[in-house]
């Protein structure tokens, strides 16, 4: 973990760190921790690493990079037992801040070191990086090789001074501490595997998938699309736009999508709040529309750089009167990829607005992942313009058995026609005959039983038979995967319900695989097991237990593990 | 060559019997058949409102939307497909009440977009409720004893809003309307046509009789020059035994698309959607 004030390059330093270890081919998981402001305050950057795949962060830390004191005094209780603390000084201080003699401290006087090589007062954390490297025995080669394509932009000089601070770091802790810190960490090989937040992961995917439009307004945790998408501009022929709010974001989308281009756009809970008048207009005139919706603590601005899951419910009812809308809540980056693609397709397909449920867990903390392949495109019924040529009576919201109606892009002589937010016949002329409403209501509700015959079933991780079976959704995923490793080292069979699709939702499957579960808990980082009420609402299942955090703080493996032996009465 | 017929639908209108709208709907067909546009190039997205109806009876691609959202559904539409001639309706609820951020931010845009507000000073759809355009001290179903704020003064706003093309039409008058109309939508630029209209049910006081006394057009007692902007606002804030119509004021500005790189040499509809390929753009996670 690097520790320190907000402005002290903790982010920028974490993610070298992160890519070092990816780039020796290694597994990242890492977690980005900072209060709502940008000086001061605590940030925190956590890395786990490993040769096999991680999923979340452990409750502990083996080496703690503290740039300031205050990071030694709130982690000192989280240190693993053979943990050890770099920290900014010429030797040990009397008291040893109160760590356990256990703990290991390197000083190392970065602050003057920076100072004799000429570097600015940020620049401390590039020597603890090279610090860190070499305490764990790793090839420094690979962080320089980083360094020097990072900063290759602003020119040779700027590699060079980069490089020669993180080797004084580096030979700083060679010379005093030989020996190193106990901890090795080696590279596994050169397949320099790819780090991505969820919020790079999902903007890949709308990339592949051929989304050409994004506007949102800036919203943590969902900016980071914003950011990656805006300087892929250029790259692939986007339009990106801010816009005023979070009903022009969402409006513009669908005029974009209406006019017959892959639109997007993203935002928190806040922003999803004015949105929802228009999620329904989109459901009502039938625009396909994308939005990715990253959860944060609410109500209200609550916890603004946290995380949780409190939104499900809303997402899933938000609007007035009944329509057909997919939401799926990927559980970790390469799921959040291929959501994206799917949801364009599932948005053009069936006409509908698809959400893609994150949350700032899942969005901004990076992973490593293996790339990815090549996406499938569907755009649905969409009649080309020699189609509309033979045309001669084109009804838009045509009444069909899968509830689908063949779509026109705007342009053509043959294909005009009203989109209308008001009830309307098969033409788009406004309607309150009640057999019309009726008619128009089915046809739209429809298209929610064919969607779900050609989403793809719950998963189930770990064994068929089991004592314990987890229920839960969107990123829990990962410390779910880690806890089920911690409950079989302590004999317990245990196996994990992943829900992807929210709605429409795949009640049988889940209450077969219920009723031939043992235990079921719902582990779900919120405060109203928001999971357990839709299972019991769709299957008329009552999970057994709830495992819940709402601190503003993923679960650890520890904890779910820890909170499932305590269930169970194990232990 | 389309003319203002083609532009008719067979749906009848929903208005009451005099009402303004007929006499914007008439314009707008005229302006329309005019400016050389076929019905399948021209785009209309109303909001809600008395005029948002106007999509079904305008022979062209319509998007009825909803309140106050007239503005971003345009947006969107005119940057995902440009060589579409994009018209954007609303009334004096939708343009500078519920959605005057929107307007706002259109204006400072300059998006080739035409606006026409339905100016009725009212809220007639909901039985005739006060508007933000409504003149101080009248007496509506939500303000029985008058209307204590100033009205909105769209002329102004849009002179400071950075609105390239801003005008004043009156629904008594079509044919001046049909043409601010035209030279509206041949202007490049965001076009602003705020367009004085009587409800004959709900306002009494800003009837038709009240603006044909009222009304004159802009340079006919004398020069106007609709680029001076300090003179535009000088009659932007006339309102009394006088009111004008007609060209207020504008600029030449490069609109936003033209500003947009990636829509430069062909419309972002025309971009294929299968085939990209992101193996570069991985590279910057590794």
């Amino acid at each position: 973990m690097i520790g320190g004030e907000a402005g002290f390059g903790i982010m920028a330093s974490g993610l070298m760190v992160t890519k070092t270890f990816s780039r020796g081919g290694l597994h990242v998981f890492d977690t980005i921790e900072y209060p709502s402001l940008i000086r001061g305050g605590h940030n925190t950057y956590l890395v786990r690493t490993a040769d096999r795949e991680v999923h979340a962060h452990t409750g502990y830390i083996d080496m703690l990079v503290a740039l300031n004191e205050e990071t030694i005094h709130l982690h000192k209780e989280e240190m693993s037992q053979t943990g050890c603390i770099i920290f900014d000084g010429k030797e040990e201080p009397e008291g040893r801040f109160g760590v356990h003699a256990d703990i290991s401290l390197f000083p190392i006087p970065l602050t003057e070191m920076i100072k004799s090589l000429g570097g600015k007062p940020i620049m401390r954390n590039t020597a603890a990086l090279g610090a860190t490297i070499a305490l764990i025995g790793y090839d420094i080669t690979i962080l320089e090789g980083l360094m020097s394509d990072m900063f290759q932009h602003k020119g040779d000089k700027m590699v060079l001074d980069n490089i020669r601070i993180v080797r004084a770091g580096y030979d700083f802790m060679m010379d005093n501490h030989p020996g190193g810190s106990g901890m090795i960490v080696n590279p596994l090989d050169d397949s320099r595997k790819p780090v991505l937040t969820g919020n790079d992961a999902v903007g890949l995917g709308a990339l592949a998938a051929g989304c050409k439009f994004y506007s949102a307004y800036p919203m943590t945790p969902a900016s980071g699309l914003l950011h990656f998408l805006a300087a892929e501009e250029k790259n692939h022929n986007l339009v990106v736009k801010q816009t005023e709010d979070e009903l022009a974001a969402v409006l513009m989308a669908i005029g974009a999508s209406h006019a017959g281009v892959r639109a997007m756009t993203a935002t928190s809970g806040g922003g999803f709040s004015l949105m929802t008048e228009s999620l329904g207009l989109a459901a009502m005139t039938e625009t396909p529309l994308v939005i990715m919706e990253g959860q944060r603590p609410g109500p209200s601005t609550g916890l603004a750089t946290r995380t949780e899951q409190g939104d499900l419910r809303f997402v899933m009812h938000a609007a007035q009167g009944d329509f057909p809308r997919v939401v799926m809540a990927p559980g970790d980056v390469k799921e959040c990829f291929w959501a994206a693609g799917q949801a364009f397709n599932l948005a053009e397909k069936y006409q509908i607005p698809v959400i893609i449920l994150t949350d700032k867990f899942l969005t901004e903390n990076h992973r490593t992942v293996e790339g990815f392949n090549a996406m499938t495109i569907d755009r649905g019924l969409l009649l080309d313009p020699e189609e509309m040529d033979v045309h001669s009576d084109y009804k838009r919201y045509e009444i069909t058995e899968s509830g689908v109606s063949p779509r026109v892009l705007p342009g053509h002589t043959n294909g005009i026609y009203n989109a209308n937010s008001n009830e309307h016949d098969e033409y788009g002329v406004d309607q309150e005959d009640p057999g019309n409403r009726t008619a128009m209501m089915d046809k739209r509700m429809r298209k929610l039983e064919h969607i779900l015959e050609e989403l793809e079933e719950p998963v189930l991780y770990g064994p068929v038979e089991s004592d314990v079976t987890l229920i839960s959704w969107g990123s829990t995923k990962g410390p779910i995967l880690e806890a089920m490793m911690l409950l079989e080292q302590n004999n317990i069979r245990v196996n994990f319900l992943q829900i992807l699709y929210l709605l429409p939702f795949h009640a049988e499957q889940v209450a077969r695989i219920m009723n031939n579960a043992g235990r079921t808990i719902c582990v779900e980082n919120n405060k109203g097991a928001q999971l357990a009420g839709v299972i019991r609402e769709r299957t008329g299942l009552a999970v057994d237990e709830k495992l819940l955090k709402y601190s503003g703080r993923m679960f650890t493996p520890g904890e779910i593990a820890g909170g499932v032996m305590e269930m169970i009465g194990h232990g | 060559m389309a003319d203002a017929s083609d532009f008719r639908t067979a749906i009848k209108p929903v208005w009451c019997p005099g009402c303004g709208n007929f006499g914007i709907l008439t314009a707008l067909r005229g302006a329309l058949a005019d400016s050389g546009l076929e019905p399948n190039q021209v785009m209309i997205v109303s909001g809600i409102g008395c005029h948002g109806a106007v999509t079904q009876y305008v022979h062209a691609n319509g998007f009825h939307s909803i309140h106050g959202r007239t503005l971003p559904v345009a947006t969107g539409i005119k940057l995902a497909n440009h060589e579409l001639q994009v018209i954007a309706m609303a009334g004096d609820g939708d343009g500078y009440g519920i959605g005057i951020g929107h307007f706002i931010h259109a204006m400072r845009r300059n998006l080739d977009i035409t606006l026409l507000v339905h100016n009725n000073k009212r809220y007639s759809l909901t039985t005739g409720q006060t508007s933000p355009t409504t003149e101080k001290g009248s007496s509506t179903k939500s303000t029985p004893f008058g209307v204590i704020e100033v009205p909105v003064n769209p002329l102004t706003l849009a002179l400071s809003s950075g609105a390239t093309y801003i005008s004043r039409g009156f629904a008594g008058d079509p044919p001046h309307l049909r043409k601010l109309i035209a030279d509206g939508i041949a202007h490049k630029g965001f076009a602003l046509v705020d367009v004085l209209q009587p409800c004959i049910t709900f306002n009494h006081v800003n009837t038709n009789a009240f603006y044909k006394e009222k009304v004159y057009k802009l340079g006919e007692d004398g020069d106007y020059d609709p680029t001076d902007m300090v003179a535009a606002y000088e009659r932007a804030v006339e309102w009394g035994d006088r009111i004008p119509t007609g060209l207020l004021y504008k600029e030449s500005r490069p609109t936003y698309e033209d500003e947009v790189m990636t829509i430069k040499d062909m419309p972002l509809v025309e971009r294929p959607v299968v085939g990209v390929d992101i193996s570069k753009t991985m590279e910057q996670f590794r």
